[in-house]
């Protein structure tokens, strides 16, 4: 027979345990009719100076709080595909204000901020204001003069100002030697290909986050794809000059141009040739940040990552 | 010390671990490696960082949330529970009381911060694999943590001396707020002019400067600490403590207890 106590007990067990999931149940349920409610982009105080007086003092643990957040902000609107970053900017100045010695919240969040959408904000400006402020509170840290020259010259394609950028880094004590090699770049800016290869083998080398890295290698594979896919429409060219018309194949392509075998692209796959003598690559989805070879009207998908070549 | 004070601290301080208070370090430490595990996961590139600055944050919050709620009913409680009579009825003198009490809670804020700095310890050798030399910086940081524990301690006796444990912990956690914000008075007080200026300006020295105490962020970056700041932090903690110590003493001294 059961004491009075111990079925008290059992009761109370039971109810909490039915009450605990129908809570669960619940709120799964109301998250359903307001899908946005927890995502919303909203910040709820937008003074940077604000946000560091209520820390009382604890603002590197704010920081840490507000780079998470810009981070989880920045990648839920990359993964809906989204155009617009309104909240980005603010989160990464309230980040900085907190702790203007958090070089991770520079460096990741120019390349946030910086390039086009979907990839990111398309706000190079911003993203240049970002890093002045980071070199502002961080003279001695000669990645951040790259990162601003790197912002000048891939979305900007402002050489003097990239020159400028690197020529200032290239002076920090310890700095890297490539700084000066890729101010000198910038001051001639010729090469496109080779310059571009360059920057980014230099962001792989310099770096040993993850996802930097893997960004590196994806933009090396698509210079890559690039530069083959400019030298084989140039060799279509010749073909076309030569022949009349243009080539029926890729094979007859490289037979005509002696390679000794057909082109392939970094994962292997033959180079196509179409009809009308443009080149394309197999599996477009594969290169992420490639600008030719692709078919007409394609857009890119979302990012994903390959392992370094 | 006196044998009765070192009596009156010892009791203190089983009091307050009877109390349960070091309870605090089990949510200390889930807080801790919870945080060494997680954020990896959803932040880029702070995992030490976050340790630091978090592991710091707490010790300090869970320490002053210690010290206020335990020191705002030293001096009341013994006088609800009416064992200050018993006390007192002993060769034991008033100031003894205070001071015993003083020390009792300073060492259980002590040992409080020796295990949540062994926490703080680990959950970095879990991220970063291995220690590094900057790493030893956190101790500074843990020890002005500890600083201001005391005085923090002694503006919580001091309170507890002539008002109600309520009003006491208003009063403290007040001071808390007010002193982590020091910096921002003197600003205020450079600001102004005629008597407001000299008002604000012995308002800013009057009022403890926690910010001054504050080096979490700059160990976190490891940002030397230079051997002066260490001295003259020490200096003034010890004598704002004694400050606080002295007022509380002063009234308790004069306090009617019957």
């Amino acid at each position: 027979m059961m004491t009075a106590r111990r079925c008290t007990t059992v009761v109370a067990a039971i109810c909490l345990a039915v009450s605990m999931a129908a809570s669960v149940l619940l709120l799964r349920h109301i998250d359903k009719i307001r899908p946005q409610a927890t995502l919303e982009d909203v910040l709820y105080v937008s003074s940077p100076t604000m946000v560091k007086r209520a820390s009382l003092g604890f603002d590197g643990l704010m920081a840490c709080i507000y780079w998470t957040r810009t981070v989880q902000y920045f990648g839920h609107r990359h993964y809906d595909y989204a155009h617009t970053y309104n909240e980005l900017a603010p989160l990464l100045e309230i980040t900085t204000t907190l702790d203007p010695n958090m070089i991770p919240a520079y460096q990741f969040g120019a390349s946030f901020l910086a390039p086009k959408p979907p990839t990111g904000a398309g706000q190079p400006q911003r993203a240049i204001q970002l890093m002045e402020y980071g070199i502002a509170h961080n003279p001695d840290n000669w990645h951040l003069y790259y990162d601003l020259g790197f912002v000048y010259y891939t979305e900007l394609k402002d050489y003097h100002n990239a020159a400028d950028a690197f020529e200032r880094g290239s002076k920090v004590p310890d700095a890297h030697p490539f700084l000066r090699i890729m101010a000198a770049q910038m001051a001639v800016h010729t090469g496109d290909f080779t310059t571009a290869r360059m920057m980014w083998s230099a962001a792989f080398e310099s770096s040993h986050e993850f996802n930097i890295r893997q960004n590196a290698v994806e933009h090396l594979r698509a210079i890559r794809v690039d530069e083959d896919v400019t030298n084989l429409e140039q060799a279509v060219a010749r073909f076309r000059e030569r022949a009349g018309r243009a080539p029926a194949s890729m094979p007859e392509l490289a037979a005509a141009e002696h390679w000794g075998g057909v082109p392939v692209d970094p994962d292997g796959d033959a180079y196509r040739l179409t009809s009308d003598g443009r080149v394309e690559v197999e599996n477009p989805d594969d290169f992420l940040f490639i600008t030719k070879g692709t078919p007409p009207g394609y857009k890119a998908p979302m990012p994903k990552f390959h392992a370094h070549e | 010390m006196s044998p009765r004070i070192l009596h009156i601290a010892r009791n203190t301080f089983r009091e307050a671990v009877r109390d349960r208070v070091l309870y605090n370090l089990i949510a200390f430490a889930l807080l801790l490696s919870g945080a060494a595990i997680f954020v990896g996961q959803i932040s880029i590139d702070i995992e030490r960082l976050v340790v630091v600055n978090l592991g710091l944050t707490a010790v300090s919050l869970f320490g002053v949330v210690i010290a206020i709620f335990i020191g705002i009913g030293l001096v009341s409680k013994e006088i609800e529970k009416r064992t200050l009579y018993t006390v007192l009825s002993r060769p034991v003198r008033r100031w003894e009381f205070i001071v015993g009490k003083f020390f009792g809670l300073a060492g259980t804020l002590v040992v409080n911060t020796f295990f949540m700095a062994i926490g703080v310890f680990g959950a970095l050798l879990y991220v970063a694999h291995k220690f590094s030399r900057p790493d030893a910086l956190i101790l500074v940081a843990l020890y002005f943590i500890v600083l201001e524990f005391l005085i923090i301690c002694s503006l919580a006796l001091l309170f507890s001396s002539f008002s109600s444990p309520l009003l006491s912990a208003v009063f403290a956690f007040s001071l808390f707020v007010i002193g982590s914000f020091a910096d921002d008075l003197r600003g205020f007080a450079a600001m102004a002019h005629g008597a407001t200026r000299w008002f604000a300006t012995g308002a800013a020295y009057l009022v403890p400067n926690f910010s001054a105490l504050n080096v979490i962020s700059a160990v976190a970056h490891e940002q030397p600490m230079g051997g002066q700041l260490i001295l003259q932090n020490t200096l003034y903690a010890l004598f704002y403590t004694a400050m606080a110590l002295s007022g509380a003493v002063l009234i308790f001294e004069r306090r009617n207890l019957k």
